[in-house]
This record gives C-alpha cells, sequence and structure tokens, in this order.
C-alpha cells in the first residue's frame, strides 16, 4: 500500500517539524532544511511505515535568478510500499554551496553525489571520494585557474575556449 | 604474508608517481594506490600491480575505463572511471525545445534507442498534461518490448562472447538484425528511430509489420531455446558465470541497482508492476527474479526476460485497437504535415511550437519507465516557458555500474569481463 503523504509528514515531524510540501501532477515533494536532511533520511529509511530503502537518484536546480541559488533534489523510492517521493534541500550560499552528504545513510549516493559535485560544484561535507564524475580533474577556466561546472546556469553551451585542450591538428 | 603492510609498491619510489600525480587523473591514481583494502588474499606471488584495463577494451562494452590493482590475479581494488563518452546532454537540453531533446535519447542508450523515446515523451507528457490516445499507447508498449529483447538478445550474446562463446553471439545478433528490419519498417530507421512525439507516436504501424512481427514473434521461442541450450549446461559456461560477481539482495538494494541485476539478486522490482504505466496493468507477465545473485542468476533473468516479453507482444498485437495514434490538443501537440498545409488554424499552431514548443505549466515532474537496463528517468523542471530549466537523465547503466567495485573486488581479474558483461552497461547512456 502507497505511503500517504500525511503520514510522511507525522514520521518526519519530531525531527523537522511542520514540514512544507508541494504536489505537482501527482509527485509529491518534502521541503527539509540542510541540518535535518541525514536525519530525516535516516528516519524514512528505517521506519516501518515508510522504509524508504532505494535511492533512486540525487541531482541539484540551478536557481540562478534566487537569492538561495542552489537546490538539492533527492528521490526515494520505497521497495515495500511502492511509493516514490522527492526530498528538496534549499542551500543558502551563493557561490560555494555545501551540503552534508547523504552517503551516511545511503552507500549509493557516493556516485550521484559525485556527479553533482562536478556538474554544480557543491561539497559534500564526509563524502569519502569527492572528485571529478564525467569532467577531467583539470577542467579549469585557462584564465583564472578556477574549477569550471558545466551545469551551472552561468557556464555557457558552447564551452570555455582553452578549458578542454584539442589535440593537434595532424600536420599532414 | 605478515609483511603485507610494509610491501611498498615499487612505483612510489620513484619518480614516476611524482610525474602522474601531476597529470591529468592524479587523484585518481591516489584513489587506486591507497592502502584501505579489505581483501586480504593468501597468494604465492607476492607483488602487487595496477592495471589499466579500457577505455579501449572490447570487454568493457564501449569507453569504460576500469582500474584495478592486483595481487597476483586477485583484485583487491577497483576504481571504474566514467565520462570518456561525456557528450552534455543535459546542458544541451537547457537550450532546446523539449520536442527538439527527443533525437537526442537515441543516442542514450543506443541498443534500445525505443524505450528512451517512449520514456522522454512520457516525461515530457506527464510535464505538460497531455493524454495520448489508447492506440499510441499500446504502440509504445509493443516499441519498447521490442526494444527490450533487442537488447537483452546484445546482452546474451556479447556476455557469452566476454567468457568465451563465440555462436550465441552470431545467433543473437542474427535475430537483432531481423528486429531491426522489423524497426526500420515501424519508424523508418534502423537505431536513430525517434519515434514517439509528445501526444502520440509519428506514424502509425501497418498491418503487414505486424504481420511480419508475428511471424517473429512464433520463431522466436525456438531459437532462443537452441541458444540456452549451447549454454546451459556447458560447464566452461557455469565455471565462468556461476558464483561470480555475487551481490545479496540487502546490498543489491543499498546499491542501488535496478532492472535486470537487482531482480537477479532476488529483488521483485519491475515500474511495470510496482508503478504501472502505459497500459501495462492490462496485460499478464511475471516479474522474473533469481536468488542466486551472481552473473548466472542476472544471465538467466535476462533470458527468461525476452521469454514474458513476447508474452506480452503477443497480448499487445491481440489487444491493440484502432485510432488515431496522435493526440488532439493543438497548443502542445504538433499537427500533421497535410493538415498543417490544408488547414489555418493548424497552421498557427504549428508556427507556435515550432517557434516557442510545448509549455508545461511551472513546476518539477519524474517519471521513469522500466527499459531493458533498468529505471530509466527523467527529471524534468519547467519554469513555464518552451525549453525545460532544468532536464535531468537517471540512467540506469551508471547506477548499476557502481555496483562493479563491489563485484570485482576479491574475484579474480578474468571475472572482471564476466561481471561487466552481466551488468550489461552502456557507455552512451552511462555518460550521457
Amino acid at each position: 500500500m502507497a505511503v500517504t503523504k500525511e503520514a510522511i509528514c507525522e514520521v518526519l515531524a519530531p525531527i523537522c517539524g511542520t514540514v512544507q510540501t508541494v504536489e505537482h501532477h501527482g509527485d509529491i515533494t518534502f521541503l527539509i532544511d540542510k541540518g535535518d536532511l541525514i536525519e530525516a533520511g535516516h528516519e524514512l529509511k528505517s521506519h516501518p511505515r515508510t522504509l524508504f530503502n532505494l535511492l533512486i537518484d540525487i541531482t541539484a536546480i540551478d536557481q540562478y535568478r534566487r537569492k538561495n541559488r542552489f537546490e538539492m533534489v533527492y528521490i526515494l523510492f520505497s521497495l515495500d510500499h511502492s511509493t516514490r517521493i522527492r526530498l528538496k534541500v534549499p542551500l543558502d550560499e551563493y557561490d560555494e554551496p555545501r551540503c552534508p552528504s547523504f552517503t551516511a545513510v545511503y552507500e549509493n549516493a557516493n556516485w550521484y553525489e559525485r556527479e553533482t559535485y562536478d556538474m554544480y560544484g557543491i561539497i559534500f561535507d564526509g563524502h569519502p571520494d569527492l572528485r571529478r564524475f564525467y569532467m577531467p580533474e583539470d577542467f579549469v577556466d585557462p584564465e583564472t585557474g578556477d574549477p569550471l561546472y558545466p551545469l551551472r546556469k552561468d557556464f555557457p553551451v558552447m564551452g570555455i575556449q582553452g578549458s578542454l585542450p584539442i589535440p593537434e591538428k595532424n600536420p599532414m | 604474508m605478515e609483511n603485507r603492510e610494509n610491501t611498498i609498491l615499487p612505483v612510489t619510489n620513484t619518480s614516476t608517481l611524482e610525474r602522474v600525480r601531476h597529470v591529468r587523473q592524479s587523484k585518481m591514481v591516489q584513489r587506486i594506490l591507497d592502502k584501505d583494502t579489505t581483501v586480504l588474499v593468501d597468494d604465492p606471488l607476492e607483488n602487487e600491480m595496477v592495471l589499466n584495463m579500457g577505455p579501449q577494451h572490447p570487454a568493457t562494452h564501449g569507453v569504460l575505463r576500469v582500474l584495478l590493482r592486483i595481487d597476483g590475479e586477485t583484485v583487491i581494488k577497483c576504481v571504474p572511471e566514467l565520462g570518456y563518452l561525456h557528450r552534455g546532454f543535459e546542458k544541451l537540453a537547457e537550450n532546446m525545445t523539449y520536442h527538439e531533446f527527443i533525437p537526442h535519447t537515441d543516442r542514450l542508450d543506443y541498443i534500445a534507442p525505443l524505450s528512451n523515446n517512449v520514456a522522454i515523451a512520457m516525461a515530457i507528457e506527464k510535464a505538460a498534461g497531455v493524454e495520448i490516445p489508447e492506440r499510441a499507447k499500446w504502440i509504445r508498449m509493443m516499441v519498447c518490448e521490442v526494444a527490450r529483447i533487442s537488447s537483452h538478445l546484445l546482452a546474451m550474446g556479447c556476455h557469452a562472447m566476454d567468457v568465451g562463446a563465440l555462436t550465441i553471439f552470431l545467433w543473437t545478433f542474427g535475430e537483432r538484425e531481423k528486429l531491426y528490419d522489423i524497426i526500420e519498417q515501424i519508424c523508418g530507421a534502423r537505431m536513430t528511430t525517434s519515434y514517439t512525439r509528445v501526444g502520440g507516436v509519428s506514424n502509425d504501424v501497418d498491418e503487414a509489420v505486424i504481420r511480419q512481427l508475428r511471424t517473429w514473434m512464433n520463431a522466436f521461442p525456438a531459437i532462443l531455446k537452441d541458444c540456452e541450450s549451447l549454454m546451459l549446461r556447458n560447464r566452461i559456461f557455469i565455471d565462468r558465470m556461476a558464483g561470480v560477481g555475487y551481490v545479496s539482495r540487502d546490498k543489491a538494494i543499498a546499491l542501488g541497482m535496478t532492472g535486470p541485476c537487482l531482480r537477479g539478486s532476488g529483488v521483485e522490482y519491475d515500474l511495470r508492476r510496482t508503478m504501472p504505466y502505459l497500459n501495462y496493468d492490462q496485460v499478464d507477465f511475471d516479474v522474473i527474479t533469481h536468488n542466486d545473485g551472481d552473473c548466472w542468476g542476472r544471465f538467466m533473468v535476462r533470458a527468461q526476460e525476452m521469454r514474458e516479453s513476447v508474452k506480452i507482444l503477443h497480448q499487445i498485437l491481440d489487444k491493440m485497437p484502432e485510432g488515431p495514434v496522435m493526440a488532439d490538443n493543438p497548443n502542445k501537440v504538433m499537427p500533421r504535415k497535410g493538415e498543417i498545409y490544408t488547414k489555418m488554424e493548424e497552421l498557427i499552431s504549428d508556427f507556435m511550437l515550432i517557434n516557442y514548443g510545448t509549455m508545461p505549466p511551472k513546476g518539477e515532474v519524474y517519471s521513469a519507465i522500466e527499459s531493458s537496463k533498468g529505471e530509466l528517468g527523467f527529471f524534468i523542471v519547467s519554469d513555464g516557458t518552451g525549453h525545460p530549466w532544468k532536464l535531468k537523465i537517471r540512467s540506469p547503466s551508471t547506477t548499476n555500474l557502481q555496483a562493479l567495485k563491489f563485484m570485482a573486488e576479491g574475484s579474480m581479474i578474468s571475472d572482471v569481463v564476466s561481471i561487466i558483461g552481466s551488468i550489461d552497461p552502456v557507455m552512451g547512456e552511462a555518460d550521457k
């Protein structure tokens, strides 16, 4: 049986107090504070009423125009109750966002967080192996030497010239 | 064995490591050389070495790179490295309309492009709130199952080839070729299908193709049986598969695997059953699971799933109703060419759709289907314009590959090939 929104709010109530929820086209999203994330994750994973044991995906959204620029998104699934929910965690830093690592709760958060770090530059505190995932380690701005994060909205679609060395042309 | 803690890798004393540190994959090299290994094996060969497998290795199914630290023939550390086929689809998606992104999904899982088309179209329709006609639903199910069989045939053939049985590979590719012929008649292309549209499918499936598909479906189970008979009682094959790359049920869930890999560990998780989409709640099929959790289990899940897919296909062809294949929703669904040239209203909406695209209301949706590799999901954030603000691809190959490290560590080096084959990753999808 599917877990209802109210049941999840009740499970989360001792940790986060009143949880704000958003429903859109049948998908339920729970807004959670950064400080409560790990505890809420543990509770959702182990509480017999929820049992969200499968972490489907982690990603971030770059809300470029807002003051709180980045939002983390966690998609969870409960195998026992066949329910899918999303957790959303707003991050308050604009330039160098930090977030506690979800690897403490779900082992497979490892690669998802590496990908998020690679694409958005969000630092995950407590991550066992935080390095680039798709892009090479030396993917930096050729002029300033700052690391580049390609899915940020201020990164141009055409790329930055010189950031990825192109092999020399064949003289033939 | 007692002086293992003091054993210094030959490479650390030379200037080689200093030089390597400064080049591109320095963090990756540190990762493979760090000492927190969990496996201690009594092995007569005392020296350890680092072996680089891929990205140009035939057994890695594409451009997967795996760094292995081996002691004799035993893998004691494994670091998979992705990104050699990264094309930045998520960035590209933010700069094009929803419709324009559909052809890009062909290049994700290029073994089964049709199911990617269905997945993206369903995600856009969920975001935009478009209902599709019945016949389009059944056609989408049909192409999904054809794509699943095609993908599983490749997985079966390549996996057998990886462990040394070449004949199966040729047989399964012969069958795939017949499927490609059918796919070509359905959508005009073998690989870059781009078959679905927002609101339906690009064109109807005619009776001749369905007849051809029926003929193939009737012949296929016997051929599958022939393929299996070459392997299932083959001593060498069983030795290479059984007990290799074992993942327990709980570990498989913790590692986030989906699809045949998860079902091979005995977890009954199939989105067609747990969260039915399209008309999967109206067809009768079994969710195949195996409790072995090894390469053998995953192989058997794929083999039996093909039979289930044929069973589903028979039901689909029997139940498929007549009717339109595109929804009648001029604000969001592209009208047909014939109507654009003859009717004013259609011309206007075509103009708007080409210039501004389908505009879903503000909000976030996640929609997923059970593709042949596992849960293929699209997370769309819409800001109310014709371009997605963000489009995240949840690719099953990436998440399944995360289990490679766990499976490979402690096994023999030749088993790594078998394990990669049993995960069945497609790097186009894993690297996005």
